[in-house]
């Protein structure tokens, strides 16, 4: 073993065959060296090849070119010797869900060969850090996604291993359990001394790191702890509050399209946070705020990958993922809706009591919300809060068990396919025809709406413009973003009144995510409705007002000023403290009526 | 290969198989109650025999005497004559699909069989060629019979005997041609490979699919194991089935067993080893459990229904099918059960064939084991 270190890679490439055929490098030449007793982080977007690389630690790929060490071995000679001595927790760890949470852990005991006293006092610690001493027999299948991730890293840590890897940890997962799971994660380094070696797409989680490596596009793009990485955005951060009156992120709109002033601008908090260009002017930067007064912030980890990913994307061969310039998504905003009849004030959604069961498991219960015209509303939960549900029976594709809906006017239950005519859907996943040129999926999904002839060949011209797509590129070879550009595309085709989005932006970049929204803002400008999922809680910051459900329940519902006020404190926090103090008071209430009881 | 800790990881992940096994009640259908209900349908719903077959019988010779020569048709509980009262109507019963057969008797037939030169003109239903063929059997059979007797009898036309060759057959190893004898013991090839093609060929893919193959394969476990494990409880559902099969042929169907219980036993779990570890390697292969059924299906099931002589005899095949039948381990398997349910012990053949499917069994094993030699790429 190299002097403490863990994993060294030298020279390591690995090469896959693209979507149009070509090899595409998933890791290109990483030089890298982890240290043992420390928690290193690989960050990157989707994408970047983290998970290639965790793979490759684990001996489950082999490299086409350079070395990788773990622990003292070749990984690509001696796999087992490696997989005997590390544990890896998968992005989705394979639990088996026909078996209760004792039947998965006692498989991995086995196989790793714990003997029954150790194996004793490891369940009992395990089980009470994740707090599922409770729940033991029950099948891991039955488990919520929080508590299956958990179960995941329980069966990972059955022993002590040398090297721990786990591939985003946290995908997907509540903020509650996210922060559980950094609760075990960092209990166990310094209890055991562990080595960590975790992928993350958070910042907030690198930060907690002591060494990170920056990926993108296969490619290291820095490397340092937390603190010497976050100098590269010194002096260059400030907040800005928007006028009163005005959405923060019209404010953010307008400041991420100055591109050549502004690095990046998100809203945050209620105010705008921006990154400005090292060598943007003064003045310039003066004239685009508009007299509002800026107040400069620390600087945090995500500024300084925000900076370089914009750096690499400048750089000419960078480019692949270039955003159509600020002219393309103002366009958006005359797309849609330009003449809508109606007074403005009038909700244009209205869910009342909704109830949907399957069988005795309560999907949503006892939902109640408005939406109005030209609003961006959020949902926003965790994986199985009864988003998706919800969704679905807005949208008219599941009915509910009870209650009342109606969607621009009409009631779904007697009006379902009158009101399908009036919006449009954007699926979770990609749900375009991938072997279609970009023109025929528009042509096929405008024609499923019942446009013909001239108006069919209209719409399509204005939507390619409109959100720069090239007509005769195969849709499945499109890179996520573009991907994502063009279901859009497709769900507005008809002109819809509202706009629905089942979590439009996971698996897609920062960069990506930040035109979107930028988009989503155009469209809203432009008077079309949109509801949105999502499970990124900073993003409920560009909603007008958010729902935030948790096992079903509507736990808060208001702007995102209100709805952090309702967690307690200032009001000024992050959404992901609002959440987890809302889900917390939720939960206390539900046990208080138990304990008097 | 075999270290420590072997016997310690495939008792764990032979106790998982099992739990996995015993929770999904579909596993437990299609493994248990599917083969019972092939037994039935195959043993009760599916006959070659043909049992009251109808047939016309036309009558242009009225003579008593070849009345009596026709008596032969009558009487036995394969064929249902009709007499018809011209050759126009019987042709028209046998457009009508009201009888399979015609038999016709000319004018000249008492006369010609003076001289021993009768004969009598069948005419057959040809669109299903496998009965036609066994009514063809059928009548000649009984008017031989009818004819041997009144030579016997030393009736008319003893004269005749001199120079005529009467045929005596008789049918060996399946007296009483009842092909519940010959499907039955096909049957228990036909459930060892189901068996495989709906259950194990599911397996792996299933762990590619679910994600739980990749956080397996980072632990000590070794492909091998993996193998080995989800054999285990498969084998254990084959055997329930085999005994099942083998209570059904001998008390439902009261098939003869000639050759020795151990021998069958022997085979069929070899065959069933075999079975299973082409599903599980299919299964390694595709790593989609859609793809993986559908292959199963293609390549195992069908296969061992239509080209391994379970219904239908491979001589009659042309040579290529036949030597594709010869690569599908169902064919051998199939002469084996065969040979000893109906024939007895030709030791020398179920030595040879047990040895073929001994073969298949070590190289499926390494082909499987290769599919889960912890790799994604």
């Amino acid at each position: 073993m190299s002097d403490g270190a863990t994993v060294v890679a030298r020279g390591l490439r690995k090469v896959f065959p693209g979507p149009d055929g070509k090899p595409l490098a998933a890791l290109a030449d990483i030089n890298l060296t982890a240290r043992a007793g420390e928690l290193t982080a690989l960050v990157g977007p989707d994408g970047a090849g983290k998970t290639t690389f965790m793979r490759l630690v684990c001996g489950l790929l082999r490299a086409d070119a350079g070395e990788l060490s773990v622990l003292g071995h070749d990984v690509a000679h001696e796999p087992q010797k490696v997989q005997d001595r590390i544990s890896y927790m998968p992005q989705r760890f394979g639990l088996y869900e026909d078996l209760s949470v004792q039947e998965n852990l006692d498989l991995y005991a086995d196989l790793h060969g714990v003997p029954a006293q150790q194996r004793r006092e490891r369940y009992a610690r395990l089980l009470e850090m994740t707090d599922l001493a409770r729940f033991t027999a029950r099948p891991a299948g039955k488990l919520s996604g929080g508590m299956k991730q958990k179960l995941g890293l329980a069966c990972t840590l059955v022993r002590s291993p040398d090297l721990l890897l786990l591939d985003e940890p946290s995908v997907g997962v509540d903020p509650l359990s996210r922060r559980d799971l950094w609760t075990i994660i960092e209990q166990l380094i310094t209890q055991e001394n562990l080595s960590v070696l975790v992928s993350t797409a958070y910042m907030d989680e690198a930060e907690r790191c002591a060494q990170v490596f920056v990926l993108h596009d296969g490619q290291l793009l820095a490397e340092g702890a937390p603190g010497t990485l976050r100098t590269r955005a010194r002096g260059l951060t400030c907040t800005v509050a928007p006028p009163t009156g005005t959405p923060a992120r019209d404010l953010q709109a307008r400041l991420i399209d100055a591109d050549e002033l502004i690095v990046d601008a998100v809203p945050r908090g209620g105010a705008v946070r921006y990154i400005r260009q090292p060598d943007a002017d003064p003045q310039a930067l003066a004239a685009l705020l508009q007299g509002l007064s800026p107040e400069p912030r620390p600087e945090t980890l995500e500024d300084a990958f925000m900076m370089l990913l914009k750096q690499r994307q400048a750089e000419p061969s960078g480019g692949a993922t270039a955003a159509p310039g600020p002219a393309a998504t103002a366009a958006i905003s005359t797309i849609a809706a330009a003449d809508q009849p109606g007074d403005d004030d009038a909700p244009v959604i209205v869910v009342r009591d909704l109830v949907r069961r399957f069988g005795d498991f309560v999907a949503v219960a006892n939902t109640s919300f408005d939406v109005h015209r030209g609003e961006i509303f959020g949902l926003l939960g965790p994986n199985g809060a009864g988003k998706t549900t919800t969704f679905r029976m807005l949208c008219g594709l599941l009915p509910p068990t009870s209650g009342h809906l109606e969607v621009a006017g009409l009631d779904l239950r007697t009006a379902r396919a009158q009101a399908r005519g009036r919006i449009g859907y954007v699926a979770q996943k990609f749900a375009l025809y991938g072997n279609l040129s970009v023109r025929e999926n528009l042509e096929f999904f405008g024609g499923a709406y019942g446009l013909r002839g001239a108006a069919l060949r209209q719409r399509v011209q204005e939507s390619l413009q409109q959100f720069s797509l090239q007509p005769e590129a195969r849709s499945g070879e499109l890179p996520g973003g573009y991907k994502q550009r063009l279901a859009m595309a497709a769900g507005l085709l008809h002109q819809p009144d509202i706009l629905f989005l089942d979590e439009p932006t996971s698996g897609i970049d920062p960069l990506a995510r930040r035109l979107f929204w930028r988009t989503i803002t155009a469209l809203a400008q432009g008077g079309v409705t949109i509801i949105v999922t999502t499970h990124f809680m900073e993003e409920a910051e560009y909603c007008d007002r958010i729902a935030i459900q948790d096992a079903g329940e509507l736990l808060a519902l208001g702007t995102p000023q209100q709805v952090r006020e309702q967690a307690g404190g200032s009001g000024s926090g992050d959404m992901d403290s609002a959440f987890i103090g809302i889900v917390e008071q939720a939960r206390a209430r539900r046990q208080a009526p138990e304990r008097a009881a | 290969m075999i270290d420590r800790g072997f016997f310690r990881r495939l008792a764990a992940l032979t106790r998982k198989e099992v739990r996995q096994v015993l929770r999904d009640r579909s596993n437990l259908a299609v493994g248990l109650a599917l083969p019972l209900a092939l037994i039935l349908l195959f043993g009760y719903g599916l006959s070659f025999d043909v049992k009251h077959a109808p047939i016309a019988i036309v009558m242009d010779d009225r003579s008593p005497g070849a009345r009596d020569a026709m008596a032969g048709l009558q009487g036995t509980p394969y064929l249902d004559p009709v007499w018809a009262p011209g050759m126009d109507q019987a042709m028209q019963m046998m457009r009508r699909g009201q009888v399979d057969a015609i038999v016709r008797v000319p004018v000249d037939f008492s006369r010609r069989r003076a001289d021993g030169q009768a004969r009598v003109q069948l005419l057959l239903n040809g669109v299903d060629q496998g009965t036609a063929s066994t009514l063809e059997g059928y009548v000649s059979g009984a008017l031989g019979t009818a004819a041997q007797l009144q030579i016997d009898r030393g009736g008319v036309g003893s004269g005749a005997s001199a120079g005529s060759v009467v045929l005596v057959q008789r049918m060996w190893f399946n007296e009483a041609n009842n092909s519940t004898w010959y499907l039955v013991p096909g049957l228990i090839a036909l459930v060892m490979t189901l068996i495989g093609a709906f259950l194990t060929s599911l397996l792996i893919a299933r762990e590619w699919e679910r994600g739980t193959l990749e956080s397996l394969f980072v632990t000590p476990v070794r492909p091998l194991e993996l193998v080995l494990a989800k054999l285990a409880p498969y084998l254990v559902i084959g055997a329930i089935d085999l005994v099942m099969c083998l209570l059904a042929a001998r008390f439902l169907f009261e098939v003869p067993m000639r050759g020795s219980l151990w021998l069958v036993a022997l085979s069929s779990m070899l065959y069933l080893a075999v079975s299973l570890l082409l599903g599980l390697w299919i299964s390694g292969v595709t790593r989609n459990q859609f793809q993986a059924s559908q292959l199963a299906l293609l390549a195992s099931f069908m296969p061992a229904m239509m080209l391994s002589g379970f219904v239908f005899d491979l001589r009659n095949m042309p040579l290529v099918v036949q030597a594709v039948s010869q690569v599908l381990p169902a064919t051998h398997f199939m002469t084996v059960i065969k040979t000893l349910f109906l024939a007895g012990n030709d030791i020398g053949l179920v030595l040879r064939k047990c040895g073929i499917l001994l073969l298949y069994i070590v190289v499926l094993t390494a082909a499987t084991w290769r599919t889960l030699r912890k790799r994604l790429d």
